[in-house]
C-alpha cells in the first residue's frame, strides 16, 4: 500500500483544478450588470473623465484592501464565512451570520434581473424585435394608447414584461410568463452548481470570458455607428469642478464596494478551496485591476451606443420639423436639409413667425439628448434595446447582448450561491452520506419558492427596494466589522504572520496602514454619509401609471408605513447579526463561567486552519 | 367646395429616393383616371369619366386639392362621403399605380385601417424557451445521473478496498508481523537473560 499524501491537511475539501480557474472564479464574480449598466452611468454625471480619480482613490484605500483581506481570511481559515468568523472569534461569528444572510438576500432577486434577461433574449428570436412595433387598439384604427403615448420599447417593458402595476400596495397577479422564466434560471443555477465548485468551476469558463468577446464585437460595432463619437467625448470630457460635490466620492467609494462584490462572503469561500501556499496578495490585485479594467471597457460600447441613439433621436426631431414645415409652406421635398435647416427656420421665422409660431416645433438639441443619462435597468431594458432596434441586423444584436448580460449575471449569482453553499455545508445541515447535489437542489428549489413573489405584478419595485436596502447598507457594516476585527480583534500581527506564510514574503506597510486606519475609517464615513443621505428625504419610488396625467412621465410616489418598514426590516436583519451572535456567547459564556461544574470549553480557539 | 374636397400630398423622393420619377401633367392624369376608377368599382355605375375629377392648386410640394363631380346631376361634387369610401376601398390599387405607399400617398382627411402585425400561431418566444429548458433539464438529469454512478463506484470501491485489507490484516507489534518475529525472541530478552549468574540470588 502506498504512503499517504505528503500535506499533513489533507482534508477531503474540494479544490480548484488550477489557479486559473479561481481567479476566473473571483473575476466573474466581481464583473457583473454593475459594471456595464452603473458604472458609465457614474462617470457620466460625474463630470465624465474627472469621476476616475475619485473611483481610482477609493480603488487604492478600500477596495484592493478589503479584496485581499477576505481573501487571505478565506484561504488561510480554509472555511465559508460562518466557519471563518466563528474561528477568528465566536463574537465576530455575527459578520459570517450577516454575510450568510445578505447573500441569501441578494441571491433572491438578483436571479429575477436575469430572469427579465432571458424573457428578453428568447423574445429577441422574432422578426421584426417585439419591442419596436406597438400593437393595434382594438377596432384597428390605430395604436394601442398606453404604447402610443409612451414609446413601443416603454410599452413592452412595462406592460408585456412587467405587466407593472400603478402601485406598489397592489399586488397584481402572478405573471406566468415570468414564473417559466424564472424557473429556468434556477434551474440553470442549479445545473452549474450542482456539486459546488466541481461545476462552476467549468461553467465559469463559459460565463467570464464570454462576455469579453460580446463587448469586444460592440466594441467594435459601436465605433462605426454614426454619432458614436459625440457619445464618447461627452463621456470623457473631464470637467472637474465635479469633484467639489462629496456626492461624487461617495457615489465612487460605493461603487467600488458594490462592484468588487464584498462582505457577501462568496469571495471567503472561492478562496477557501485554495492551497494554503498561495499568493493571495497578487491575486487581490490582479482581480480589483482587472475589474476596474473592465467597468472602463465596458463603458466606450456603451457609451458608443448612447451616442449613436442620442444622434439618431436627434436627426428624427429635425426631420419631423422639416416636414412639418415643409408640409405647411408647400414646399418641394428635400429643400430642407438637416444641414440648412438653421438657416431656413431662421429665414422663416423673420418672414412668417406666426406661422412658425402655429407650428409649435420642437426644439431640438442633440445635448439634451446626451444628457438623457440612465443607469440599472432602464439602461438595457428601455435605452439600448431602443438602439439596437436602429442598428442593421437587430436580431442579432439583441442576442448577443442578452447572452453577454445573461453571462455577466450568472457568474456573479455564482459567487452568491457559493457563499449560501459553503457555510451550509459545513455546519452539516445535511447529513455527510447524502450527496451535495440535494443540498444545491434544496437551496435552488426553495429560492425559487420564494422569488415568485418577484414575479408579481408589483415585483420590480420590490426588487428596488432589496436592491436599495439589503444590497447596500448591510454590506458597508459588515465590511467595517470584517477590517475592524481582523486588524484589532484577532491582530494585526497575527494576521500578517499567517499572510506571509502564506504567500512567501513580508507584508508591505502599505496593507498595515489602510487594514488598521484607512480602510475602516473610510467605511466608517462611507457609512455615515450613505445613511444621512437616504434618511435626508422619506423613502420614496417612481411608478409607471398610464392613469396619471403627466404620462409618460413616471409618478413620483412615497412607500406607505408597511413598506418602509420592510425596508428597514431588510437593511437591519443581517446587520443585527453581528450583535446578536456576540451577546448570545457572552451570555454563554457568562453562564458556564457562573456554573462551575461544567468544564469551560475553548472559547478562543487558538488553532489554525485545523480546527 | 371643401367639404367634398380632399387634399393629397405625395411625397415620391421619400419613397422612391434615387429612382423618383417627376410629377408632371401626366401622372396628374394618371391620377384623374385612378379616382375616376374607384368611383367606378365603388359606385358600379361607368358614369365617371376622367374629366369629372378636377385638380387645382397643385404645389411643388407635391400637394393639391381635388373634387369629383358629378356630370349627371348638373356638375355638382360628389359628396365627400361616397369618394372617402371609394377611395379607402382601393386604396391598394392606387397606391401601386404609384408606386407609393398609405404614408407617402397621404389623404389627408381619409385614415387608413392599420394592417396588424403578423403574429405567428405559436409565439416564437415559446418555442425558444422550450429548447433551452430541455438542454437545461438533459444536462441536470446527466450530472445527477453521473454524481450517483460516481457515488456507487465510490462505494463499491471502498467496500473492496476494506475486505482487502481483512485479508491482509495481520497482527502487528510494534509495526512488525508476528509471524515474523520469533515469539520468544521477542518476548524474553537475550541479554539480560542470559546472565543469570550475575542476579544476586534473593
Amino acid at each position: 500500500l502506498s504512503a499517504t499524501a505528503e500535506i499533513p491537511k489533507e482534508d477531503g475539501r474540494p479544490k480548484w483544478d488550477n489557479k486559473f480557474q479561481y481567479i476566473l472564479s473571483c473575476i466573474g464574480f466581481a464583473v457583473g450588470l454593475g459594471n456595464v449598466w452603473r458604472f458609465p452611468y457614474l462617470c457620466q454625471i460625474h463630470g465624465g473623465g474627472a469621476f476616475l480619480i475619485p473611483y481610482f482613490i477609493a480603488l487604492l484605500f478600500e477596495g484592493i484592501p478589503l479584496l485581499h483581506l477576505e481573501l487571505a481570511l478565506g484561504q488561510f481559515l480554509r472555511k465559508g464565512s460562518i466557519g471563518a468568523w466563528n474561528t477568528i472569534s465566536p463574537y465576530l461569528g455575527g459578520v459570517g451570520m450577516g454575510s450568510w444572510v445578505v447573500s441569501i438576500l441578494v441571491s433572491l432577486y438578483y436571479n429575477t434581473v436575469l430572469t427579465w434577461v432571458m424573457w428578453y433574449f428568447i423574445n429577441s428570436f422574432q422578426e421584426p424585435l417585439p419591442w419596436s412595433v406597438c400593437p393595434l387598439n382594438e377596432n384597428r384604427t390605430g395604436f394601442n394608447e398606453e404604447c402610443y403615448e409612451s414609446t413601443s420599447v416603454n410599452y413592452f417593458w412595462y406592460r408585456k414584461t412587467l405587466n407593472i402595476t400603478p402601485d406598489i400596495a397592489e399586488s397584481g397577479t402572478l405573471q406566468w410568463w415570468l414564473i417559466l422564466c424564472l424557473a429556468t434560471c434556477w434551474a440553470i443555477v442549479y445545473l452549474c452548481t450542482i456539486r459546488g465548485i466541481e461545476t462552476t468551476g467549468k461553467a465559469i469558463y463559459v460565463t467570464a470570458i464570454f462576455p469579453y468577446l460580446v463587448l469586444t464585437i460592440f466594441l467594435i460595432q459601436g465605433l462605426t455607428l454614426p454619432g458614436a463619437t459625440d457619445g464618447l467625448i461627452y463621456l470623457f470630457t473631464p470637467n472637474l469642478n465635479t469633484l467639489k460635490n462629496p456626492r461624487v466620492w461617495l457615489d465612487a467609494a460605493t461603487q467600488i464596494f458594490f462592484s468588487l462584490s464584498l462582505a457577501f462572503g462568496g469571495l471567503i469561500a472561492f478562496a477557501s478551496y485554495n492551497p494554503t501556499k498561495n499568493d493571495c496578495e497578487k491575486d487581490a490585485v490582479t482581480v480589483a485591476i482587472v475589474n476596474s479594467m473592465t467597468s472602463l471597457y465596458a463603458s466606450i460600447p456603451v457609451f458608443s451606443v448612447l451616442g449613436f441613439k442620442a444622434t439618431t433621436a436627434y436627426w428624427d426631431c429635425l426631420d419631423r420639423n422639416i416636414i412639418s414645415i415643409i408640409n405647411e409652406f408647400d414646399l418641394p421635398e428635400e429643400s430642407i436639409m438637416r444641414k440648412n435647416y438653421t438657416s431656413w427656420i431662421s429665414f422663416l421665422n423673420s418672414s412668417y413667425p406666426e406661422k412658425i409660431a402655429g407650428l409649435k416645433l420642437k426644439s431640438c438639441n442633440l445635448q439634451e439628448f446626451l444628457d438623457q443619462s440612465v443607469s440599472g435597468t432602464g439602461l438595457a431594458f428601455i435605452v439600448f434595446t431602443q438602439a439596437i432596434i436602429l442598428m442593421p441586423g437587430s436580431q442579432a444584436w439583441a442576442i448577443l447582448f442578452f447572452i453577454m448580460l445573461f453571462s455577466l449575471g450568472l457568474s456573479s449569482m455564482f459567487g452568491n450561491i457559493e457563499g449560501v453553499f459553503t457555510p451550509l455545508l459545513e455546519l452539516r445541515i445535511i447529513s455527510k452520506s447524502a450527496p451535495k447535489e440535494l443540498l444545491s437542489g434544496i437551496i435552488c428549489l426553495i429560492s425559487f419558492l420564494i422569488a415568485l413573489c418577484f414575479t408579481l405584478g408589483s415585483g420590480s419595485y420590490w426588487i428596488d427596494i432589496f436592491d436599495r436596502y439589503a444590497g447596500s447598507v448591510p454590506l458597508l457594516v459588515i465590511a467595517f466589522f470584517e477590517v475592524i476585527g481582523v486588524a484589532y480583534i484577532y491582530k494585526i500581527k497575527r494576521f500578517s504572520k499567517d499572510v506571509e506564510w502564506m504567500t512567501g514574503r513580508k507584508l508591505n506597510l502599505y496593507w498595515h496602514i489602510t487594514w488598521r486606519f484607512i480602510s475602516p475609517l473610510l467605511l466608517l464615513i462611507v457609512f455615515m454619509a450613505f445613511v444621512t443621505l437616504q434618511m435626508q428625504k422619506p423613502p420614496s419610488y417612481t411608478a409607471w401609471n398610464p392613469k396619471y396625467e403627466g404620462f409618460p412621465m413616471k409618478e413620483e410616489k412615497v412607500y406607505p408605513p408597511w413598506v418602509q418598514a420592510i425596508c428597514v426590516l431588510l437593511a437591519a436583519l443581517p446587520c443585527v447579526c453581528v450583535p446578536l451572535v456576540a451577546l448570545f456567547h457572552r451570555v454563554k459564556q457568562k453562564r458556564r463561567s457562573k456554573d462551575p461544574s461544567l468544564v469551560p470549553p475553548e472559547v478562543f480557539s487558538c488553532q489554525g486552519p485545523n480546527s | 367646395d371643401a367639404q367634398n374636397a380632399f387634399k393629397v400630398r405625395i411625397s415620391i423622393k421619400t419613397a422612391l429616393g434615387d429612382n423618383a420619377y417627376a410629377w408632371d401633367a401626366n401622372e396628374e392624369y394618371l391620377f384623374k383616371a385612378m379616382v375616376a376608377f374607384a368611383m367606378r368599382r365603388y359606385s358600379s355605375k361607368s358614369t365617371t369619366q376622367i374629366s369629372n375629377v378636377l385638380l387645382c392648386n397643385v404645389t411643388d410640394r407635391v400637394s393639391f386639392w381635388f373634387v369629383v363631380t358629378d356630370s349627371s346631376k348638373n356638375v355638382t361634387t360628389v359628396p365627400g362621403s361616397e369618394v372617402e369610401a371609394a377611395i379607402r376601398m382601393n386604396r391598394n390599387r392606387i397606391n401601386s399605380a404609384f408606386l407609393l405607399s398609405d404614408k407617402t400617398l397621404q389623404f389627408l382627411k381619409i385614415t387608413s385601417t392599420l394592417s396588424p402585425p403578423v403574429e405567428p400561431s405559436t409565439p416564437v418566444w415559446l418555442i425558444v424557451f422550450g429548447v433551452v429548458l430541455c438542454l437545461i433539464v438533459a444536462g441536470i438529469i446527466f450530472l445527477i445521473v453521473s454524481g450517483i454512478q460516481k457515488h456507487k463506484k465510490k462505494n463499491k470501491e471502498s467496500t473492496e478496498r476494506e475486505n482487502l485489507e481483512e485479508k491482509v490484516e495481520v497482527t502487528l507489534e510494534n509495526g512488525i508481523p508476528c509471524e515474523a518475529l520469533d515469539l520468544k525472541a521477542g518476548h524474553i530478552n537475550g541479554i539480560f537473560a542470559a546472565d543469570d549468574e550475575r542476579f544476586t540470588s534473593l
